[in-house]
């Protein structure tokens, strides 16, 4: 198919889970994520999709059942969003530590309290060291795509861990947008049926997740770092192979305006889009600036970051979650960390912007750039956007 | 190379599995103990009771009818010395 079709990104999802013809799919409704899986489960019931759809009470048992049924050997998929993925929290590690190849979206929203069904990235933000794969999407298209290379990434033996793929809450699920829909026969040509690695199997009897006394927790634990270390070659070779058989080609970093700008933007997830009509406007009235977008955030890409930035003086980290009292966002907080040791470092703008869904405009990103010139921003942190009385 | 692990990460079956059945018996917990018993064999009548208490079941009857502890297994909980009838097993230093 070639021609773009307007859909909600939420049914665009589902369409790809359908397309990678996934065996399981156990999840539980909750905003922004519910159409994904209501649609599915139609996808299911009308028998377009040959797969058991396990309604589930809660998150916790959705991400159990992914478990279970990934251990057995089962193309397995979930969604969930802020709350439901606090409630999964605990089986998280369990499917990564036990290296289940799991697929699971993340309609980014904002957790409680107050009560708060819209978009940032503090969900995401509290499940950063699961040992998850986790990228994220900036637009409809990507999260189609994405989608489906999830599976390849999780699946290829070389990483076997679940990966997660974060749209951001309504920005993305609940818009329509043009999507480029791949035939089925190309689809089933890129991903082959899922081959599990272990499975349980009477003839070859096998306990999965015994426990780890301390004579062996250690030497688990590295397995699994060494396994999502490796999958960054993985994912970025996923990226190509999608690009060569689609046409759209993938980075685990983007980026974007001026090369070598003497001040980026560095976002990630749907912000970047309104970040590049910013940076778009403020280069053709000749300021130095560009754009650097995350899409692969576990495992973090250090050389490709690197490579991004070289050059440039300053950075302006814009960060979608609070991490409270550290005085820095979680993306700034890492690339901080990983410029301690560089021998050139650019200074570091952090921008906490567009919590709990508060809009972050065209406007925004240019009054940012402003004050970076002239040294208004706060040198660690801004909170950006709060009315105050002072 | 660390000797307190049982192997190289390398080694280990994927997520951690266990591929071969009941492996849990070369795992040495009997070093988790502070404390070992020590039977007085002038005091013990063979009546088998600590075997019956110990809940590692690592006590059994050997060959002189006595009821020695397999320390590979033993954490030194006490249990048997405090259920002896006769006050013949006694908890010392390991």
């Amino acid at each position: 198919m070639t021609k773009a079709i307007g859909l909600e990104v939420s049914l665009a999802i589902a369409e790809a889970v359908k397309q990678a013809n996934v065996d399981i799919v156990a999840a539980y409704p909750i905003t922004p994520q519910t159409h994904i899986v209501e649609e599915l489960s139609v996808y299911v019931a009308n028998g377009e999709l040959d797969a058991e759809y396990v309604p589930v009470e809660s998150e916790h048992t959705a991400m159990s059942a992914c478990v279970g049924s990934s251990a057995a050997g089962a193309r397995t998929y979930t969604a969930t969003a802020a709350q439901g993925l606090a409630l999964m929290h605990e089986i998280l590690y369990i499917a990564s530590g036990m290296r289940l190849p799991i697929v699971m979206t993340v309609a980014n929203r904002a957790l409680s309290a107050p009560i708060s069904i819209w978009n940032d990235h503090g969900d995401i933000m509290s499940e950063r060291d699961i040992g998850w794969v986790q990228i994220f999407a900036e637009n409809g298209q990507e999260a189609y795509d994405l989608t489906i290379a999830a599976f390849k990434i999780a699946e290829d033996h070389r990483v076997l861990l679940p990966v997660c793929v974060n749209v951001d809450g309504f920005i993305l699920t609940h818009m329509i947008e043009p999507v480029l829909f791949i035939d089925q026969k190309k689809i089933d040509a890129f991903l082959p049926p899922f081959k599990p690695a272990m499975t349980l199997n009477p003839d070859k009897p096998v306990t999965m997740g015994p426990v780890g006394v301390p004579e062996v927790y250690m030497e688990s634990r590295k397995q699994c770092e060494e396994a999502i270390m490796g999958s960054r070659q993985v994912v970025a070779e996923v990226f190509s192979q999608w690009g060569q058989s689609f046409g759209r080609d993938y980075k685990l970093i983007e980026t974007n305006g001026q090369p070598r700008a003497k001040v980026l933007f560095v976002t990630m997830g749907s912000q970047g889009e309104t970040t590049m009509t910013a940076v778009q406007d403020l280069s053709e009235s000749g300021e130095s600036v560009g754009q650097v977008r995350i899409r692969l955030w576990r495992p973090f890409p250090r050389e490709e970051f690197l490579e991004a930035i070289a050059g440039a003086e300053e950075l302006i980290v814009i960060d979608r979650a609070l991490s409270p009292g550290v005085y820095n966002g979680p993306v700034a907080q890492e690339i901080k960390a990983l410029l301690y040791e560089q021998p050139q470092k650019p200074k570091i703008h952090n921008v906490i912007a567009g919590l709990g869904g508060r809009d972050v405009t065209v406007k925004d990103f240019k009054k940012m750039y402003e004050m970076s010139r002239k040294n208004e921003l706060d040198p660690n942190y801004t909170i950006w956007g709060v009315r105050s009385d002072a | 190379m660390s000797d307190l692990a049982i192997c190289a990460w390398q080694k280990l079956e994927l997520g951690t599995a266990i591929t071969s059945p009941g492996n849990a018996a070369e795992l040495r917990t009997g070093d988790w103990k502070t404390l070992r018993p020590e039977t007085d064999r002038e005091k013990c009548i063979k009546c088998g009771l600590c075997s019956v208490y110990c809940p590692e079941f690592c006590i059994s009857e050997n060959e002189e009818g006595y009821y020695p502890a397999d320390l590979f297994y033993c954490k030194g909980c006490g249990i048997c010395a405090n259920e002896c009838p006769k006050q013949a097993i006694s908890m010392i230093m390991d």
